[in-house]
Parts: structure tokens; sequence; C-alpha cells
């Protein structure tokens, strides 16, 4: 008992320190970028001092137009996402309890997986125009293997002890996959769909930048084609915070879902896995 | 030679002291070959790692050889328990033993040369390039047994060594660690919890008593200088010095555990 | 017949895809789904050595060169804030921070800053490929175990030595980790920052065929790109297999036990 409040005092104590420095980091990382175009490291012009580009966004948050781009941003980003994880995981959980067709696709998944998804840019392009749905369809191909990957991944990697036991209580091919395939998958699960969420925000943006499909990716070309410049650096850092707030959120559904998981508890046990 | 003078050494959590080792001191002349028991949570491993120069003492002094410890001190070597963990997974076994004379600048002949010595001294020879974790828990220990023989030092310092291994392979390596002690002629101190184990290997067994950690019993162990599986196991002096570290262990577990004992 | 077994399961599927494919759309006559056959023709040529000489190899140059300044960089910075606790917890929210930007959004930036050239293409892979590469190495670092620091003190391995033989080897795994998840990124980088700040190069090459309404030769650059990001894929591995040979084997004996 002793050593454990001695331990745990000892955590917190370690976890204020290091929380001090994390805040003093972004401050000074904040006045680096405020000091360095003002005397001249970086030309002023197009690198605006940390202070402009808040003022810039503190106007663009009174904008309807910007709001209208985030959520439409926002929307390209959780449909495509929620099209890769959907068919991320059913295909996944059938390759991954089907070793014969797991055999048969490995060439096939190991082949149009590393096919960067902008190779389809053009494609897209000449098929759907600038429009959402050529954004979406490089947002699933990305987004969609991350999730294959780790969902095979997790299926393969079911105790075989625990197969059996479903074998030997009779559980049938539903009962197996729902009460022991699932459950034993889902910390792979959630891997893949912290991978997926970053990949799926990165296409959408690229989608919007490049194609031109509506969002704060098109905002931020626009701006930077008629040379406004804080506008630009404005959005910028909005697509830092959206991913900064997608991480949080995705890690906070992860903690959740896998808090009776194992791993899951000795992370929060030593201290670890608090970030 | 190994001094352990008053040492403390006090673990420091916030508003928590956790008194590991208490107040400890002996003295292990040059080439003795000395074993550590104690009860377990005692503090054997705290003590080692201070002897090491692995971790600082909070008062107290050490000495090996006759220099303060501050930092790891030359001449000395340290085989872990974890053998696992204590050779490096990516180095083969000849190049686990011989990283530590690579580091001391010596020539690749001369490396080569200790490295095989070290290696045919016990007994792996034929597994010079396989990597560690392609060997059975015991073979790992002998490489790391090999390392620490190659080093050359005059004191070698072995953390429950053997606590991890199978029976069998366990007597093997006890026999293997006096015959490497009578020909190096280094000063040996042996961490163990078994007190057959110290017993059989030791001139000298050092009783720990629960933390904070003194010197419960210093026993002078009067065993043939050969010693044998069979023979020196069933020698009525053995089970008698046995017995008696025995006792004083259960006696020292039976006297009320100071503060901060489940440290 | 094991081995045709496994043949024909490795063989099977891509050849029934690309023989589909082949004769699906064969004698098409949709402008912009073309035959393959047209296409792979229109590969042979639009795709000749002079084509690769000015603007595939220079495209190839500024990913690899990003790619590797990349990897370098997150390795040394890696390391060393991994090797100290207070510099890690100063700069961990702010590496954070910057690895959440979508690495597409630097491109703009990076224009503005300098320019359309090849040093803004290389600025915006090596800043874009350096984060997962840093934080997976400080994780690396951060993860190493104990007892093999223990020993590298107490047999007095230090300075370079330690450095090759213990951190860089420990953490090496991790350090793999994050250049497999950069690299796609960096092919991504690599064609938009040719899209955006266009001049020259595969991604402006392959855009201007769809400009151009050239649509054989579009889907021929598509598939350029495509068996790029193929062979990248296998030379990493192939890379991946000589360094971290000795991981993959004692994880494999680790699951047999």
């Amino acid at each position: 008992m002793v050593a454990v409040a001695a331990r745990t005092s000892r955590v917190t104590g370690r976890r204020f320190r290091s929380v001090t420095l994390g805040v003093l980091g972004l401050l000074g990382f904040a006045l680096v970028l405020e000091v360095a175009p003002r005397v001249g490291i970086v030309p002023i012009d197009f690198a605006p001092p940390t202070s402009q580009i808040l003022v810039t966004l503190g106007e663009q948050l009174g904008q309807p137009s910007f709001w209208t781009a985030l959520l439409r941003t926002l929307l390209t980003w959780a449909n495509g996402l929620l099209i890769a994880v959907v068919a991320g995981t059913v295909v996944g959980v059938l390759l991954g309890s089907l070793p014969v067709l797991r055999a048969a696709t490995a060439t096939t998944v190991e082949f149009l997986r590393p096919i960067p998804s902008v190779a389809l840019i053009p494609l897209v392009i000449v098929l759907y125009g600038p429009t959402v749905r050529s954004t979406l369809v490089l947002v699933v191909y990305a987004a969609f293997w991350q999730m294959l990957i780790q969902v095979v991944h997790g299926v393969v990697d079911v105790d075989p002890v625990a197969r059996d036991t479903a074998r030997s209580f009779r559980l049938g091919p539903w009962g197996t996959v729902r009460y022991v395939i699932w459950p034993s998958a889902l910390p792979y699960v959630m891997t893949g769909l912290r991978l997926a969420a970053a990949v799926a925000l990165i296409l959408t943006i690229t989608g919007e930048l490049v194609i031109g499909s509506p969002g704060l990716g098109k905002e931020i070309d626009n701006a930077q084609q008629s040379n406004a410049v804080r506008i630009v650096y404005a959005l910028i850092v909005v697509t830092g915070i959206l991913g900064v707030l997608i991480n949080v959120l995705i890690r906070q559904v992860e903690r959740r879902v896998l808090a009776w998981h194992p791993a899951t508890r000795a992370e929060t046990v030593e201290g670890v896995g608090v970030r | 030679m190994l001094e352990v003078k008053n040492l403390h050494k006090v673990y420091d959590g916030h508003g928590r002291r956790v008194t590991a080792v208490g107040d400890l001191t002996f003295t292990v002349p040059e080439g003795q070959f000395a074993c550590v028991v104690g009860p377990s949570g005692c503090g054997k491993t705290t003590l080692l790692r201070v002897l090491a120069g692995l971790l600082p003492a909070t008062s107290g002094e050490v000495t090996v050889r006759g220099t303060p410890v501050t930092a790891p001190p030359p001449d000395l070597a340290v085989v872990f328990q974890e053998y696992g963990r204590s050779l490096f997974p990516w180095l083969r076994v000849r190049a686990n033993v011989e990283l530590p004379l690579k580091a001391q600048g010596m020539g690749r002949a001369q490396r080569r040369e200790l490295a095989s010595e070290a290696l045919e001294a016990v007994g792996l020879s034929d597994v010079d390039n396989a990597y560690p974790w392609q060997l059975s828990g015991g073979m790992q220990q002998r490489v790391a047994i090999a390392r620490a023989i190659a080093y050359q030092p005059k004191v070698l310092l072995m953390d429950e060594p053997f606590a991890a291994v199978d029976a069998q392979t366990r007597a093997d390596l006890e026999d293997l660690v006096r015959s490497v002690w009578q020909r190096l002629g280094v000063t040996l101190l042996f961490v163990t919890h078994d007190i057959d184990e110290a017993v059989y290997l030791g001139q000298r067994v050092i009783v720990l008593s629960a933390s904070p950690t003194t010197v419960a019993e210093d026993l002078a162990i009067d065993l043939p200088a050969e010693r044998d599986q069979l023979a020196t196991r069933s020698d009525p002096r053995f089970t008698e010095l046995r017995g008696q570290v025995y006792a004083r262990i259960q006696q020292v577990k039976r006297a009320p555990a100071a503060e901060g004992a489940s440290a | 017949m094991r081995f045709l077994r496994r043949v024909l399961l490795a063989l099977g599927l891509p050849v029934v895809l690309v023989a589909a494919w082949w004769f699906g759309s064969a004698g098409s006559q949709d402008f912009y789904w073309p035959s393959l056959s047209t296409i792979v023709d229109a590969f042979g040529r639009t795709w000749t050595w002079e084509m690769f000489q000015e603007q595939v190899f220079p495209s190839l140059w500024r990913l690899l060169a990003g790619y590797l300044i990349a990897v370098v960089v997150g390795v040394a910075l890696g390391v060393l804030i991994g090797t100290y606790g207070s510099v890690r917890a100063l700069l961990e929210p702010v590496l954070e921070f910057l690895r959440a930007f979508p690495p597409p959004v630097l491109v703009p930036a990076a224009i503005l800053l300098s320019g359309i050239g090849d040093r803004t293409k290389i600025l915006v892979i090596v800043f874009g490929c350096v984060w997962p590469v840093l934080l997976n190495t400080i994780e690396g670092v951060r993860g190493r175990d104990e007892v093999l620091s223990d020993t590298c003190r107490t047999y007095r391995v230090t300075g370079l030595l330690r450095l090759r033989h213990l951190v860089l080897r420990a953490a090496s795994p991790q350090i793999v980790t994050g250049a497999r998840q950069a690299l796609p990124l960096a092919i991504i980088l690599m064609v938009i920052s040719e899209i955006m700040a266009a001049n020259e190069g595969l991604g402006f090459t392959v855009l201007q065929f769809q400009r151009g309404f050239q649509i054989p030769e579009m889907w021929s650059g598509v598939l350029l790109l495509g068996l790029i990001g193929i062979v990248l894929s296998l030379l990493f591995r192939v890379a991946e297999r000589s360094l971290l040979g000795w991981y993959h084997g004692q994880r494999a004996g680790q699951r047999e036990f």
C-alpha cells in the first residue's frame, strides 16, 4: 500500500512537471513563430507572425463561408472513413477467417495496397470532375487498406485456445465471430481506425487542394492563388487543429472500447497510455 | 577486493521514502567466492546494482579494489539474471562477446582470440555464429558468462543468474561457474535466493535480513574445494551448513518487517 | 503438388483480374475507359527513355532526396529527444501538433515561402515525412530494454559504439515502422507538389495528359505511378528484411514457446 501510494504521487508529480514543460514548449514554439518573421529570419510577407495569423483566424471564424467549408471537409472525411471502415472490416473478417480466400487474394492485396491514391487523381477528375465524389474515391481507397490490413492481422492473431474453446462449446460460425474473433481482433481494429482516420483527413485535404472539391483545402488553394497569405496560414492552422481533435477523438473511442482489454489496463496502470 | 561500508540505499518517492538497504557492511577479500542469500525482496538486486556502479548509494561507501565506486568500475563484469535481455539480439554470439573488448579499443586479432577462448570455456565454440535468440535459455546464460570471461575482470558479480533455467541446466552451470572462478582467480560475488546453491558454490555465505537490509549472518563454508553435485550435496557437513542458513533465513523472515517491505 | 497449389493461389487472382480487364475493355468505345491494349500501347509510346530522363527521374530524385533527408533528420532528432526526458516533455505537444497537420497543406505555404523550384518540393517532402520517423524513433529510444543499457554501462560500451550497437539498433524496429508510414506520404507529396507547383515532373506530366484529354496516355501515367508505388514498397521490404532480420527471427521464436 505504502509503495503504491508513493508511486502514485510520484507519477502525478512527474505528470505535473511534464504538462508544465509541454505548455512551455507550445508557448515557446508560438513565440519563435511570432519573432522569426519580425526580426527578418523569414520574410514577413510570406510568413506572417503568429499573432497576425490568429487575428485572421478570428476574422475567419465570423464568416459563414468558413463554417461551410469546414463542415464540408468534415462531411467528406466522415463519409469516406465510414465507407472505408465498414468495407475494410467486412472484407477483413472474411479474409481473416477463410485461409483459402486469404491465400488467393494475398498477392493482389500486396500489389494494390502500395499503389498511391494520388495516382487516381487524374482518373477521378476526368470521371467525376471537381466534386466531392472524386475526393471520396481517394479517401476510401487510401483508408480502406489501412483498415483491411489491421483487421486481417487481428482476426488471424486470435488465440488458438480461444478458438478451440469456442469450438468445444459449439458456438457456431456467427457465435464464434461475435464472441471470440471480434473481441480479440478489436485492438487491431482500433489501430486500423486510428490510422485510417489520419489518412482519410490527409486525402480529404489533398482532394480539395488538388481536385478542387469544396472544403478547407479548396479555400486554402484559392487564398494562395489570390495571394491572401494570412488566410492561407489561418486555414492551415485550422487543419492542424482538426488533425489534433480527430486524434483525441479516436483515442477516446479507443480507450472506451478497449477498457476491458489487458493491454489497455496495463497501460493505464503504468501511466503510459495516458497521452 | 570488495568493500561495503555502512551502505544505505533509500528510494525517494514524492512524500515517501522507501529504505531498500539499511546498514550494510562486509568485505570480500581478493579471489574469494562469496554468495549472498536473503529472503525475497530484501534488496539483493539493489545491493548488486550499487556495487556495479549502476545505482548511486544514498550514504556509505563501496570500494572495488581500493577505488570508491561512483560509476561502473573497470575490471568489473556483471552477469544479469535476465539473460534474454542482457544479450544484444541483433548481434551474433561472437559479436556479443567481443563488443566490450571493442569498446576497450582492443585489436581484432586479440578480440577474436579472447572470445574464442571464452566461448570454448563455456562449451559454445560451435554456435559462435548463431543469434542469441536461436539458443536455449541455458546456452544464452553461457554466452553471458563467456562475455564476462573474455572481459577478463578482476571482480565478477552475478545476479541470480540461474533463477530462470531448469534444474538440470542449472547444475551444469553451477559447476561451470566454479571452474571459471578457479581458473580466473576472480573475486566473485554471487547473489541468489537458493540456499542450496549458495552453500554448494561459495567459500562463504552472507545471509541478508529482510529490508531494510543488514547482514544477518556471515558463514564460512568449510567444504572441500573440489565440489561435486552428488558427493558434496550428500556430505553431512553440507546438510548441516544448509540447515544453519535455512534456520537463519526463517528467523529473519519472522522478524517484524520494517517499513517499505513491499518495495 | 503443394508448390503448384501455392503458385496457383498466388497468381490466380491477379491473372484473372488482368484478363478480365483486358478482355472486358477490348474494343471499348468509351472515351474515358480505353481498352487495356490501347493503354499498354500508349505506355510504350509515352514513357520513353527521354521521357524518363526529363520527367520521371527528376521526380524520383526529389522523392528520394526528401524521403532520405526526412529519415536522417527524424532519427537524429528522435535520438536526441528520446534520450533526454525533459527535452521530450518540452517538445512532445509541439511535435504532436505538427504531426497532426495533414502534410498536403504544407504545399501552399511552401510555395509562398520558396517558390516552385526543386527546393520547395524537397522541403515539402521532408516536412511531411519527418514526423512519423521522429515520433517513432523517440518511442523506440525510450522503450529500450534497461538491462541492455545496464549491460553497456557495466562493460563500459560508450560513445559511438554505444550509439551504433545499442541506441540505434534497439530503436530500429520503431524507426522502420516510422519510415514505412512515411513512404506513402512521400509519394503523395511528390505528386501533389508537382501538380500545384506546376512546371515539370511526373505528377505534372500526368495531369497535363488529363487536361489535354490524352486519355490513354493519362491512364498509362496512372499505371506508372502505381508501378512506382509497388516497386518502392518492394525495395522497402528488402531493406527491412536485411535490417530487421534479427527482430523477426526473435519474434518468431517467442511465438513458438
